[in-house]
């Protein structure tokens, strides 16, 4: 087996210094598809939360925690398929498995932060995997955006079973997702980029009936 | 086309209907009159329409029989437009709207005169069971010539031809207590349950949620039922808890209390879903319901009799003639003659008669009726004949009288001497059968009950029935177990309800039904006229009879012999009797021979509802890399790899064109495979499978999982590896790169990322959980585009940092650096065999660097290139493709591909231990080659079989396959990898390879490296 | 449509989200290359068909990805139990009605110190 050294992992800012044009992963989405008007009439409406740093962490939950408590100043999710966030709502740890939790960062911190939780976590086993080019979170928001879900997905929506501060991978359409609840009336959708322009086009057709809307 | 405007079955007073509101529709081309609250068939009845269907196998003509989803005859077809045509839709079913079109499914040129009625007339005799089986049976070839024949005579409804308007969706829901059926027992429970906090859904395939309560003579608390019902149903609309579903019919029960409904939305509101606020909504939706617990309060059907002529026109259920009458105020003729086993039939005698209509006589099977329902009809002066049953209806489009006599039913004898009693309506009744379908759809067997002779159903964990459902007809016995079930479903889930209070119901004397299926007749019944068991399959008393003769004594047998229970009817009128009658002819009690299993679905269910809105765009993911619009905006055709949209080839304007016309895929891989091999190219690679490995037991892992060796990999080193099955057949490669001591990333094939995936999961958490290691897969993070020819260094030196030099990037090293300003890791993998550099950048920025590439690349001549070109230029190098040249029978050996397997590492890694097995040591297994036609310009059918001997008699033995094929515009040739047995020592050999067209290709096996062999323009 | 319950998770998922793997409780040789062809054969290929209680291995796939054992009657489809890969189930053929869970959950602490143990020894 071999040791772990100051070099065992790659520590790598994938985001470039200079100004280069970027595009998220539903830029070929609004393209083609375009974006319906958010109007009156709209009860769901769809917001993308482009360009956010997004992390894997995988290691044990006792180190991982006090690693990220240290780092970004509050904790990871204790029950399995739950959430938790910074006071302002802006940084957010989803428990994915025993050992797998993603973090949502504010884009452009997180190469900062896998380098602080690097140095926090010294020699512990662990692994942080940046993913931030591989996916994008989307918002539903609005009074037929739990029936819209329950045409996506086969996972029980209901408040009773989908409490504020749940998140789930689950299935959606013919894909799949990660589902979250940070509040009460906003569903968060964790899409991967490559399904992005399905999913996007599920849910505009899936929305046609309650007038969804997309802001720009 | 002739107006008919008046009923003449009409009452002038009483149903649900809405008499202020008349509805035009049309009857197979002729125009008729109903009422809003109409089903086709009551506005049909009231209207005095006696045909509506011919049989499926005789021609005969058929009327209505039923009320409900047990009507066999009255299958239509709807729409009055291509595009809006529904088939199998029973009329009884379907709510009448203005405009309704519909036509007979059955009966050509129509049903009142109908040509294959007279292979009905002479048939009987002629069509026994297996009629056609034995018919049609040889030569065997022309079975699809007669089965299309067949098919049009029989006519079972056709789909439409035009692409349907509507849209359809699907919900999945979930619940504490799914509640199936809104008759007493139904609602009694779901209002149990709703009081009682729990997620309730109800749902029932009728129009309004009430069941028998709509047309029940009996009174809750002194008031029509009726009104108990609306009280209910608002109590129950008005809770959150609550979701209430009519027009939903609960269509199968899959495994742990996954029921599907199929609600349909719209279609008594119009053939197409109409505008509600500029918005369609889906004309019908597929519910796909989780439950906790299922109560099945799905009540009964009432079980025809038997006897000759049972299916001429007016010839209807007993209960059915009721429901007419007091749902929808139609009587349905003008002289009723009742066959009854029981006294709850007695109500169709009352009803007909209130109607003011003539009740020619009660024929009761039993010897001394004495219900009370037998005593009111008394009491009206109707005239009841003991011991009796119509043994044969009189009529061929219409009934014209009945022929009862008094009958043995145990000796199954008439007795007496027959009486014929004008009439031209025949109501029957055997009793009820619980309908057990739901229950049955789990697997779950169902078991007679002689006290109420008929099946109940048995129940799984977690499902309960409740009500007529499980035999209780009495109606205050089933409001109290609807109560008392709803109270153990919840009771089950750790929750508890309290009973609610019930609706006064007066009691009633009832008398004991006899079992009568099958009515004798004075001839034997393969003489008598036809006695249909099962009117929509046509099977006759005497077709099971014979099956029985014939040898077939499971019922099962019986049932797919004669066809009884087939189909869209599912058994639901004919399945009890035909089990009385195969028992009889078996000597066997009902028990005994037993039930039929029962199938979803219950009853037809539209393809709309069950593809919802997984169609068309939405039928399956289409998965796009980062530069998927640049792909789109320069003509690219897409090739579907797994659920990637992947650039096939990128066709160009030609030269020469004259109205623009573009390069055929030929002409365009030829040019793109040149602009690789002379100067340079660049494919989209980001779809190849990318799994980040971390952890210091990385190293350990990868040399277990792969075929060869990763302990001396050091930094800043890519090695191509081979993933094994334990069997040792290939099942992956890729090139691993080392980013860190023990950081790696692991490339896969484009179809294989998620099955790799698993795989090294797989073997991490079940077999070396010590080992510390974690996998994530960052394919979507990069973005891949490989630059690729012996211009590549040029190219990229213009628009990078790095240092290109051969010396200090050399092949098969990665470096990091900036690209068109990007961070970027750049890897000297080649698949084409030309100097090749991968880059990654994160996705989101990919197409700045690609179009910057673009931008420096013109003086170099850099051609995009696409999957097509990509496999032309890995074929030339003997490159495979895992899936393609290997499938799953392929050692790395018999790819001859021992360089890359490591037989002296420590650990025994996945697959070794197979390589030693007596089979994968056959010196005659399926090597892969290369072969040469004879003919350059032959290309060789990718899945060819090849033969030694092109002059062996057939069938000739096969000793290989074409497994890539391709033209190489760098050999100016075809060649093709293959597989065949002990290939390797074959060099130079002859091989066969006869095509279907008659033709013989002759070919030289060669090496699989055509282009470059000894790899040296890679490494440039 | 199976419901099953992930026991890390902890809560009933639908099919769709999880993959079957095939029979549980299939170990691989400790030694390969010590097993005859006819003993390896057996571990790649031959795997039991049981009317009744069977062992099966499922992942999590749309989920945690995490595979674990289900205890299922292939007769009535209804699923036992879950248990985590290195558990031993409750319901076996033997014991259709379930094992007192005091017994079973002994054993998985004995199973788990060889875990523990056999780890310790590699990284030793």
């Amino acid at each position: 087996m071999s040791e772990q050294t100051a070099t065992w992992f790659n520590l790598y800012d994938a985001r470039p210094e200079a100004e280069v044009p970027a595009e998220s992963p539903l830029a070929w989405s609004y393209h083609r598809t375009g974006r319906p008007a958010v109007s009156q009439k709209s009860r769901v409406v769809l917001r993308e939360r482009a360009m956010l740093g997004h992390l894997i962490l995988r290691g044990g939950a006792i180190v991982l925690d006090e690693a990220v408590r240290q780092v970004l100043g509050f904790g990871l999710p204790g029950r399995p398929n739950t959430l938790t966030h910074d006071d302002g709502g802006e940084r957010s740890i989803q428990w994915l498995s025993p050992d797998e939790w993603l973090v949502i960062v504010p884009g452009g911190e997180e190469f900062v932060l896998e380098g602080r939780l690097r140095e926090a976590l010294g020699d512990a086993h662990y692994a942080i995997v940046n993913v931030s080019g591989g996916q994008t979170l989307i918002e539903i928001e609005g009074e037929m955006a739990r029936e819209l879900l329950m045409k996506s997905t086969p996972y029980d929506v209901h408040p009773d079973a989908f409490p504020v501060g749940k998140g789930v991978t689950t299935v959606f359409a013919k894909a799949n997702l990660i589902l979250r609840r940070p509040g009460e009336e906003r569903w968060e959708l964790v899409l991967r980029r490559s399904f992005a322009d399905y999913c996007y086009r599920w849910i505009l057709d899936a929305g046609a009936a309650y007038t969804i809307g997309v802001e720009s | 086309m002739s107006q008919s405007l008046n009923q003449p079955n009409r009452l002038n007073e009483g149903g649900r209907i809405d008499r202020s509101r008349r509805l035009t529709f049309t009857f197979n081309g002729k125009r008729y009159q109903g009422h809003a609250g109409d089903t086709l068939a009551s506005a049909l009845l009231a209207n005095g329409v006696d045909i509506v269907n011919r049989s499926f196998k005789y021609s005969r003509p058929r009327g209505i029989v039923a009320a409900g989803a047990e009507e066999p005859n009255a299958l239509v077809q709807l729409g009055s437009s291509e595009a809006a045509q529904v088939p199998n839709v029973r009329a009884t079913q379907q709510a009448l709207f203005d405009g309704l079109v519909a036509r007979s499914t059955n009966g050509w040129p129509n049903v009142q005169r109908d040509a294959m009625s007279l292979v009905g007339k002479l048939g009987g005799r002629f069509m026994p069971p297996g009629f056609y089986y034995k018919t049609f049976m040889a030569p065997a070839s022309m079975w699809m010539t007669y089965e299309k024949f067949i098919r049009k005579g029989a006519g079972l409804g056709r789909s439409p031809m035009e692409r349907d308007p509507d849209s359809y969706d699907h919900l999945n829901q979930h619940c504490d207590l799914l509640v199936i059926g809104a008759g007493p027992a139904g609602l009694a429970a779901a209002l149990t349950a709703a009081r009682g906090g729990a997620r309730v859904i109800l749902c029932d395939e009728q129009e309004e949620l009430g069941g028998s309560l709509l047309d029940s003579r009996e009174l809750l608390d002194h008031q029509p039922a009726a009104q108990w019902v609306q009280r209910v149903v608002e109590e129950l609309a008005g809770l959150d808890n609550v979701t209430l579903l009519p027009r939903t019919t609960a269509n199968g029960y899959h495994d742990h209390h996954f029921v599907t409904l199929h609600e349909r939305r719209t279609e008594h509101l119009g053939e197409t879903a109409p505008l509600v606020d500029g918005v369609r909504p889906s004309r019908s939706r597929m519910h796909r319901v989780r439950a906790g617990q299922v109560l099945l309060a799905t009540g009964a059907h009432e079980r025809p009799l038997v006897y000759a002529g049972n299916d001429v026109p007016g010839n209807l259920l007993a209960g059915a003639v009721s429901t007419y009458i007091r749902r929808y105020g139609v009587v349905s003729g003008d002289r009723l003659v009742l066959s009854t086993s029981n006294d709850h039939a007695y109500r169709a005698a009352l009803d007909w008669d209130d109607a003011g209509r003539e009740v020619v006589a009660i024929v009761d099977a039993r010897q001394a009726p004495d219900g009370e329902l037998v005593e009111q009809a008394r009491a009206r002066g109707i005239r009841i004949i003991e011991g009796t049953a119509v043994i044969e209806a009189k009529g061929s489009s219409r009934v014209s009288g009945a022929r009862v006599a008094t009958i043995d039913a145990q000796a199954f004898k008439v007795t007496g001497q027959a009486e014929t009693l004008p009439c031209d309506t025949i109501a029957s009744s055997g009793g009820y059968s619980p309908v057990i379908h739901l229950a049955s759809h789990t697997g779950a067997r169902p078991t007679w009950n002689d006290e109420i002779l008929g099946f109940v159903p048995s129940l799984l964990k977690g499902v309960h029935a409740a009500g007529s459902a499980r035999g209780i007809h009495d109606l205050a016995e089933g409001l109290a177990d609807g109560v008392a079930k709803a109270c153990e479903a919840l009771a089950a889930l750790g929750r508890t309800a309290q009973a609610i209070e019930l609706p006064q119901v007066d009691a009633r004397r009832e008398g004991k039904a006899c079992a009568l299926y099958q009515v004798p007749h004075e001839k034997p019944t393969l003489r008598a006229p036809k006695q249909f068991v099962d009117l929509q399959n046509d099977v006759t008393a005497a077709a099971i009879e014979l099956a029985t003769r014939e040898g077939f004594e499971s019922i099962e047998h019986v049932k797919r012999y004669t066809a009884m229970g087939f189909g869209t009817d599912q058994g639901k009128l004919g399945n009890i009797n035909g089990m009385a009658i195969a028992a009889r002819c078996l000597n066997k009690s009902i028990p005994e021979v037993g039930t039929t299993v029962f199938r979803p679905n219950y009853t037809p269910v539209t393809f709309g509802a069950i593809a919802g809105r997984h169609c068309r765009d939405l039928f399956d993911p289409e998965r796009y890399t980062a530069l998927h619009q640049w792909h789109v905006e320069n003509g690219a055709e897409f090739e579907d790899v797994g659920q990637w949209k992947r650039p096939w080839y990128f066709p160009q304007v030609r030269p020469d064109a004259v109205n623009g016309e573009r390069e055929s895929m030929a002409e365009a891989v030829a040019r793109e495979c040149l602009a690789v091999r002379e100067k340079v190219g660049i494919l989209d690679a980001s779809t190849l499978g990318k799994i980040d490995i971390q952890g210091p037991d990385a190293r350990e892992f990868l040399a277990r999982i792969y075929t060869n060796k990763w302990e001396k990999l050091a930094v800043g080193k890519c090695r191509y590896g081979l993933m094994c099955r334990d069997d040792g057949m290939l099942m992956d490669d890729g090139t691993t790169s080392c980013l860190g001591e023990n950081h790696f990333l692991m490339t896969t094939t484009t179809g294989g990322a998620a099955g790799v995936m698993e795989w090294l999961e797989l073997w991490h958490q079940t077999e070396w959980p010590e080992l510390d290691v974690t996998f994530t897969s960052v394919t979507d993070h990069w973005a891949t585009m490989t630059v690729t020819g012996p211009e590549a260094r040029k190219l990229l030196a213009e628009i990078t940092d790095i240092d290109l030099a051969r010396d200090s990037f050399k092949f098969m090293d990665w470096r990091e650096g900036r690209v068109a300003d990007m961070p970027a890791r750049v890897f000297r993998i080649s698949f084409t065999g030309e100097l090749a550099y991968e880059i990654n950048v994160q996705a989101n920025y990919a197409l700045h660097v690609w179009k910057t590439l673009f931008k420096h690349g013109e003086k170099y001549g850099l051609t995009p290139y696409g999957t097509e070109t990509m496999h032309v230029l890995r074929a030339e190098k003997g490159f495979i493709i895992a899936g393609q040249d290997s499938d799953g029978s392929v050692t790395p050996e018999d790819l001859g591909m021992q360089w890359a397997v490591g037989y002296d590492k420590p650990y025994s890694w996945v697959g070794k231990r197979a390589l030693s097995r007596s089979d994968t040591r056959r010196t005659d297994r399926k090597q892969l080659v290369g072969l040469r036609p004879k003919d350059p310009s032959v290309v060789l059918e990718e899945g060819a079989q090849i033969v030694f001997d092109p002059d062996h008699a057939i069938p000739m033995p096969m000793v290989g396959h074409v497994t890539s094929s391709y033209y190489s515009p760098t050999l100016k040739s075809g060649f093709a990898l293959a597989v065949l047995k002990g290939g390797h020592s074959r060099m130079g050999e002859t091989v066969y390879l006869p095509m279907a067209d008659g033709k013989t290709h002759a070919a030289e096996i060669v090496s699989p490296i055509f282009v470059d062999p000894k790899g040296e323009r890679q490494h440039v | 449509m199976f419901l099953i319950y992930c026991p890390y998770c902890e809560e009933h998922r639908e099919e769709e989200e999880f993959h079957p793997k095939g029979q549980a409780h299939i170990a691989r040789p400790a030694d390969p290359e010590a097993c005859s062809d006819k003993e390896w054969g057996d571990y790649l290929f031959f795997r039991d068909n049981p009317r009744g209680i069977h062992h099966e291995l499922w992942v999590h796939a749309v989920g945690c990805r995490k595979f674990f054992n289900v205890t299922r009657n292939t007769v009535s489809y209804e699923i036992l139990e879950s248990y985590r890969v290195g558990e031993q189930p409750r319901f076996t053929a033997e014991h259709p009605e379930g094992r007192p869970v005091e017994t079973v959950a002994a054993e998985n602490v004995t199973a788990k110190a060889e875990v523990v143990e056999r780890q310790e020894g590699v990284k030793a």
